[in-house]
């Protein structure tokens, strides 16, 4: 692998995360106020402390003045990044490789997303370049829905037992963040309602989409070294990958909608990086890119969390259940969040923090904290043209 | 030039959705009739089933360099802008060959017989989507269909149909009108239009075989045609072709395509026409245009792309309801998502082979298909070593189905399918023409050029895939 890494090199040492839903009663602005100032009261600084700030956030913005005028910052940098629904975690990298560099002592990453201000449900994308109209005008569910009967057929899972499949999937979910108070959703749902739930495109179901939200979270990076200036619990960098694949899926013959190409080589990335070799049994939780159920089916399988083929048994044994093998989506993920999408990434990082940390309430604490990692994941696109992200975090150095 | 000059090649479109006229009166208690139109999706205008028509013709003589292209419609999809110019982008022609738009009923025929004493070889394009109110005669006895038909000379390609004459009366009278933007016709009273008419076709026609030098018992088959439905049929009893069988008018199955038929109506005659056979071809449009045709020998072993009679056989049943939507007649409540922008004028340039051509690249090392076309190969990375791959009539398989229920659309829902083309290629297509639950993994399909959407006015075409009809065997056309 080409990418070297920045293990150990950089530490949280504060977020927050505001309640995510649908805040008719509140714009971006307030958002970013309320995430920002929960992360520097958990660091114990001022704002003023911050040399630089990373703000994600796909839709609403073209520049770091989206961050900088509410907030009213004084002659500091902000950058403004976008990639797709890795927003929120690119807005994380980009700071920590800032203060890895040593450019800045103290940086600051802001996701933040006002989707409900739109009019219309579900995301209808960000700024719309002019076209020859000649794309395609599927939308998402759509082409996530084409990966379920892809993996049934290859695998030999039947219809039915694929909907119990995804719909367990969704069924964990709903369960895991009907125990978190900052989730949008926050009911256990039945595995009936889930399977007889209006059909949004092809199989898919209400259920197997992720809702639509407002939310922002923010992270506070240092280097490791001065982490324990500010906190006695930092969680420290151990991997963030990237890749932006090239698009050729739904070009060439050979891509079978079974995987994602792009997720695999992030996973592998991150795992160099960090030096994991096994993932199920070294990770203590996973927090992934559950846009729709049969995504989450796909990336178990991506990520080395099941062997291919076998992840569809997995989740009807329950080895991702919350007090499963390997807890993924602990806090609910995007079924239980809904998917601001620049907020997204530093939200599902927030778990892995407050998990790390052992800050989780009692209702959701995961049980092997003692592994010490945690994994969060974002994917960005559809399948055969994603950009995926995969980052990987610990609460002890080495 | 010397030689026979005539019809080359000859075809007929015909939209894949038929309104039963009965739903007419059983929703308004009057209207319809019997028998059914054939309608044309919401996704087709006259320019696209134009495309479609000159795609088939093209495919019966495939051979044959195109010199001209006229395109002659009453319904226009553009007015300032020159569809004839969309439809020579969809067949890729050269730059020199000129295209032009002709306007009015009689622009249809009157196009044939300009092409026919003209020089060169000439594309003669016709398209109508008829309407008019509901429950009125023009809604129920209308159709939508398009024609095209390719006019040379016997050294560009084997004639199967020589002109043997023409008669033309011209008149000034007002009997039907339309006025810009209106979607209603409106006619005086009938029988005005049938005094008017009658005689003027019985002086056409007897110029017509002073022209040829025939007498009128000659004539083998005799079609009379024009929106005037009385006049024709009273005129056709006037002509004295006591030998001739009365060619079909197509009533009962697709309508009456206005500016179209006649070309629709001499295709369907010629596609079982024996040689030897004289037709005559008499159209009823702001006075009356003649043109007798005689079959050649090549007749018998010409072979239409697609027979028009296949097509009528190849049908989907729409509802009044969705008809009345798909006609303006009627607003339906639209998906609840952004309607798309208009498309812009200098990406679309940037992109007209794929658009409009459905070009596609191919990797001269690797041989890997990109759809759309690609400078840098997706194997091996090779940069700006790729040919052309033009993909329009190149089938596929589908291999993955989905339909979308959220996705805006003209006519929700909408069907996707991955599809992968014959000898390399991928593409993620809408399907349309076929009733989703209908279509399975496996299924052959054809690329046809459609709308997807009108914004700012201005039209959205690209290319869907629909299913490949049973009666067309693999690789038998073009």
């Amino acid at each position: 692998m080409a990418s070297k890494g920045i293990k150990d090199m950089v530490a949280i040492v504060g977020m927050g995360c505001t309640p995510f839903g649908e805040h008719w009663d509140k714009g971006p602005d307030d958002l970013v106020i309320e995430s920002t100032r929960d992360a520097l009261a958990a660091a114990g600084m001022e704002q003023d402390d911050v040399d630089a700030y990373w703000l994600g956030t796909a839709m609403g913005a073209a520049s770091g003045l989206t961050l900088a005028r509410p907030l009213q910052l004084q002659g500091k940098p902000v950058t403004h990044v976008i990639n797709h629904c890795a927003t929120g975690s690119e807005s994380i990298r980009g700071a920590a490789y800032a203060v890895a560099s040593g450019a800045y002592d103290i940086a600051m990453a802001v996701g933040v997303e006002k989707v409900k201000d739109s009019g219309y449900q579900g995301l209808v994308g960000a700024g719309r370049p002019p076209t020859d109209g000649t794309g395609r005008t599927l939308t998402a569910a759509a082409m996530f829905a084409m990966c379920a009967p892809a993996y049934g057929k290859k695998y030999g899972v039947s219809d039915e037992q694929m909907r119990e499949v995804l719909a367990r999937i969704a069924w964990k979910n709903h369960y895991n963040g009907a125990r978190n108070a900052r989730a949008q959703f926050r009911k256990e749902v039945s595995m009936e309602t889930i399977c007889g739930a209006p059909l949004m495109a092809g199989g898919l179901g209400v259920y197997d989409c992720s809702g639509v939200a407002d939310g922002s979270a923010a992270a506070i990076v240092v280097r490791a070294e001065d982490a324990l200036r500010y906190t006695d619990k930092p969680i420290y960098i151990k991997a963030l990958a990237l890749v932006a694949g090239n698009c050729s899926g739904n070009a060439d013959p050979n891509y079978d909608y079974t995987n994602f190409p792009e997720i695999h080589m992030a996973g592998r990335d991150a795992y160099a990086q960090a030096g994991i070799t096994d993932p199920r049994a070294q990770l203590a939780m996973a927090e992934v890119h559950d846009c729709f159920t049969p995504a989450e089916l796909l990336i178990y399988e991506d990520l080395g969390f099941a062997e291919r083929g076998s992840a569809w048994k997995e989740v009807l044994d329950g080895t991702f259940d919350l007090q499963g093998e390997l807890p993924v989506n602990p806090d609910g993920g995007l079924k239980s969040f809904g998917h601001p999408v620049g907020a997204s990434g530093v939200r599902m990082t927030f778990e892995a923090y407050l998990q790390l940390r052992g800050e989780a309430p009692p209702e959701r604490t995961i049980a092997h904290v003692d592994r010490g990692l945690a994994l969060t994941h974002n994917l960005g696109g559809y399948p055969g043209e994603m950009v995926s992200f995969v980052g990987i975090w610990g609460n002890q150095l080495g | 030039m010397s030689g026979v000059r005539g019809i080359i090649s000859a075809a007929g479109y015909v939209p894949f959705r038929r309104l039963d006229r009965s739903s007419i009166a059983k929703t308004f208690g009057n209207g319809g009739g019997r028998g059914q139109r054939a309608v044309a999706g919401y996704d087709e205008d006259t320019t696209t089933m134009g495309v479609e028509a000159a795609r088939f013709a093209r495919a019966g003589a495939a051979a044959v360099a195109i010199d001209q292209l006229l395109f002659a419609t009453a319904t226009p999809a553009y007015l300032d802008k020159t569809n004839a110019c969309t439809i020579h982008a969809a067949l890729r022609l050269d730059e020199e060959v000129p295209a032009l738009d002709l306007a009015g009923l009689r622009s249809g025929v009157g196009a044939l017989r300009a092409a026919l004493q003209g020089n060169g070889s000439v594309l003669v394009v016709t398209s109508d989507a008829r309407n008019g109110l509901p429950t009125s005669g023009d809604e129920a006895n209308g159709g939508d269909g398009a024609a095209a038909i390719l006019v040379g000379h016997d050294d560009q390609g084997p004639v199967i149909a020589e002109l043997i004459g023409t008669g033309v009366a011209t008149e000034e009278f007002i009997e039907r009108w339309r006025a810009p933007g209106s979607d209603r016709s409106k006619q005086w009273e009938e029988r005005f239009g049938e005094t008017k008419y009658v005689p003027l076709g019985g002086r056409a026609f007897k110029n017509a075989l002073g022209d040829a030098g025939i007498e009128a018992d000659a004539v083998d088959t005799l079609i009379v045609t024009g929106m005037h439905a009385r006049a024709a049929k009273a005129l056709a009893a006037k002509l004295g072709a006591t030998n001739a069988k009365m060619g079909e008018d197509l009533a009962a199955t697709v309508g009456n395509t206005g500016t179209a038929h006649a070309q629709l109506l001499l295709t369907h005659t010629l596609e079982t026409a024996a040689p030897g056979h004289t037709i005559a071809l008499v159209v009823l449009a702001d006075g009356v245009e003649v043109m007798l045709f005689r079959t050649t020998e090549a007749i018998a072993s010409y072979r239409p792309a697609r027979a028009v009679a296949a097509q009528i056989a190849t049908a989907g049943e729409i509802t009044y309801g969705k008809f009345l939507s798909w006609k303006g007649q009627a607003t339906i409540e639209p998906p609840r998502r952004p309607e798309p922008d208009r498309i812009s004028a200098s990406v679309t340039g940037r992109s007209e082979d794929w658009k409009y051509g459905f070009v596609g690249s191919k990797d001269r090392s690797s041989g890997a298909l990109h759809l759309p076309p690609a400078r840098v190969s997706r194997e091996g990375g090779h940069v700006d070593d790729m040919d052309p791959a033009p993909m329009a009539d190149v089938q596929g398989t589908i291999q993955i189905i989905t339909i979308d229920r959220i996705a805006y659309s003209p006519s929700p829902p909408i069907t996707f399918a991955i599809v992968d083309f014959d000898g390399g290629g991928r593409l993620p297509v809408e399907m349309t023409d076929c009733n989703s639950d209908d279509l399975a993994i496996g299924d052959r399909v054809e690329m046809t050029f459609r709308k997807l959407f009108t914004a700012d006015d201005i039209h959205n075409y690209f290319w869907k895939a629909r299913p490949v009809p049973k009666s067309v065997s693999p690789g038998s056309e073009g």
